[in-house]
């Protein structure tokens, strides 16, 4: 196959709510190459979240969304496609993992029934295959003991664990392009370092593309090979993640940039 | 050195035992001293025991031990009235922004209250006081007719504070006040901190898992492990030289915006996690506590002390 994995051209989003009419994205072009990871950072409301949520063509909660421009996956066009076809590409070919590991599980429904249900759905996996596969993954991402966590419910599990059983859950299809939008916001430093280290890992064995939405650009240094830096829906920055943060050329990047806290000091950065 | 603000003593907190479950130790015999005008920086992972001890000092979660003196005032054994009388010096500005203002109430509504429980202006002179808290923290006193839902997260956090300001306060605890926002605004809302500290001469205890942003707050810091503290010092004592092994894996946790060394970061093996206990025999610098009877502390300089508990045999240093 040739061409990008992703290619968005003058994508536009209308979000319409119960109180107001938002133009969340206006306008926006970018590319992810197969085996990619691009960085998306910009602050709540940029648009960086709507972005994601519109590839997989989900309206956020409570909204109505109105789209313009174009989508290609693979060079097919996702804006046009039905219901039907999308709900086939979503989870299986393009995957998402969201902020609050919490609110997108199921909480009355085990791990491994919700891991399941995915796998026999979109792979047509038996009940045991689909169980031993779920295992697998789970102990792909670093969950101990997986054979006896599989039958737990979402509250059993800490934050990070239920950031990496959705991690599971959305490589389970062995997705080519996975999204993960401010994965390790809600997590500590050295249960966000493990995550990241994670992605990273996932990302070189699979040969996966990444598309990594973040406010916090520390978050996105050691992880991408480009950056996209949003402000009120439009791309204001774009280019490889070192050029960028060695020569941030907008003014909005800079600001961002400078905001990162940094440890000074000889045994803090080592 | 002049007389704590507050004064911290061996204060335990114990979860009692649930359902099987053996009692949990939450907090351990936490000791520390915060001087008027000064921060003080609790670090650690969630389920470290930092909110605990922040309720525990403002006395809104009992101590099972140990003692609580502000302003020179034993606060532990107090009674009800009292406590509440004192409750005017001691404030609290909590993680969430969206879920600590009431949404029926006008900005106007929630500044007022704290100044009716405690009557500390007049009722005719409330409005003026409600601007005025408005203006010190750098927002717009038109704003006391608007809702929260009209404010964005940073805005909500400054009438939080607003809040916590009203009563004319000299102690907060910040449990976590800045990590649901975005880098700039939580850049913003230290700096807010910060200059009223100097204008006010405000203490504060500032509870964080931000290494990054309690540097730029605190002026000591402390570092829970497991309900204890397993380092304290100036923060730059702290930072730049850590002794604990666990201090030094969390500064390492922090990602650093340098694509260069951040990568680099992140391909190094894990941490080791499988912390011993320490128990028995001589400790990493030599000493046996529990023959000596001496606390598990070693103090590195005057100002820098670190524990000797949750230190991986083997990985020790010389006897400081």
């Amino acid at each position: 196959m040739t061409g990008p994995l992703l290619r968005v051209r003058d994508l536009t989003a209308t979000v319409t709510t119960r109180r107001e009419v938002i133009q969340a994205v206006r306008g926006i072009s970018f590319d992810i190459n197969a085996d990619e990871a691009v960085g998306f950072v910009g602050e709540s409301g940029c648009g960086k979240s709507v972005t994601a949520k519109t590839l997989m063509r989900l309206a956020p909660e409570g909204a109505s969304i109105g789209l313009g421009g174009s989508v290609a996956f693979w060079g097919q066009e996702l804006l046009g496609l039905g219901e039907d076809e999308m709900r086939d590409l979503r989870g299986r070919r393009i995957a998402m993992v969201f902020q609050d590991p919490m609110t997108s599980l199921n909480p009355v429904m085990s791990i491994g029934a919700q891991m399941s249900d995915m796998l026999r759905r979109h792979l047509g996996l038996s009940v045991r295959d689909a169980r031993a596969r779920s295992v697998e993954l789970l102990n792909l991402v670093g969950i101990p003991d997986p054979a006896r966590r599989i039958d737990d419910f979402p509250h059993q599990f800490s934050g990070g664990q239920r950031q990496r059983v959705l991690i599971a859950i959305a490589i389970s299809c062995e997705p080519d392009l996975l999204i993960a939008d401010e994965p390790t916001t809600a997590l500590d430093v050295t249960v966000q370092a493990q995550i990241l280290r994670l992605l990273l890992r996932l990302r070189e064995e699979r040969g996966m593309a990444l598309m990594l939405i973040t406010h916090d650009f520390g978050v996105v240094a050691g992880m991408v090979d480009r950056v996209n830096v949003m402000y009120r829906g439009e791309i204001v920055e774009a280019g490889p993640v070192d050029d960028v943060f060695a020569r941030p050329q907008h003014v909005y990047t800079r600001a961002l940039l400078d905001a990162v806290p940094r440890l000074q000091g000889a045994g803090a950065v080592r | 050195m002049t007389e704590p603000l507050l004064q911290v003593r061996d204060l335990s907190v114990l979860f009692p035992a649930r359902r099987g479950a053996p009692p949990v130790k939450a907090v351990e015999r936490l000791s520390f001293e915060i001087a008027p005008g000064q921060t003080l920086g609790l670090v650690g992972q969630s389920g470290s025991g930092k909110t605990t001890a922040g309720r525990a000092i403002l006395q809104l979660q009992k101590a099972s031990e140990g003692s609580v003196r502000l302003m020179g005032q034993e606060l532990t054994t107090m009674r009800s009235g009292e406590l509440r009388r004192m409750r005017r010096h001691m404030q609290f500005v909590l993680q969430n922004p969206y879920s600590s203002l009431h949404p029926r109430m006008t900005i106007g509504q929630i500044l007022s209250e704290p100044l009716q429980v405690h009557r500390t202006v007049p009722a005719n002179r409330i409005r003026e006081r409600v601007a005025e808290l408005l203006e010190l923290v750098n927002l717009d006193p038109a704003m006391m007719k608007r809702y929260p839902h009209e404010f964005s997260g940073g805005q909500r956090q400054r009438v939080v504070i607003a809040r916590a300001l009203a009563v004319n306060p000299d102690f907060i605890v910040c449990d976590e006040p800045v990590s649901a926002l975005d880098v700039r605004t939580q850049a913003q809302i230290v700096a807010l901190l910060q200059s009223l500290q100097e204008k006010l001469g405000l203490s504060y205890l500032f509870i964080a898992h931000d290494l990054a942003i309690v540097r730029e707050m605190a002026h000591r810091v402390a570092v829970m492990f497991r309900g204890r503290i397993v380092e304290m010092g100036s923060a730059a004592q702290v930072y730049d030289s850590p002794a604990h092994p666990y201090t030094q894996l969390l500064l390492d946790a922090v990602p650093v915006p340098d694509p260069v060394l951040q990568r680099e970061r992140l391909r190094r093996p894990p941490p080791d996690l499988r912390f011993l206990d320490g128990n028995g025999g001589a400790c990493v610098h030599g000493v046996d506590h529990a023959r000596a009877g001496t606390p598990e502390w070693h103090e590195v300089v005057p100002g820098h002390g670190v524990s000797c508990r949750y230190w991986p045999k083997g990985a020790g240093r010389e006897a400081a």
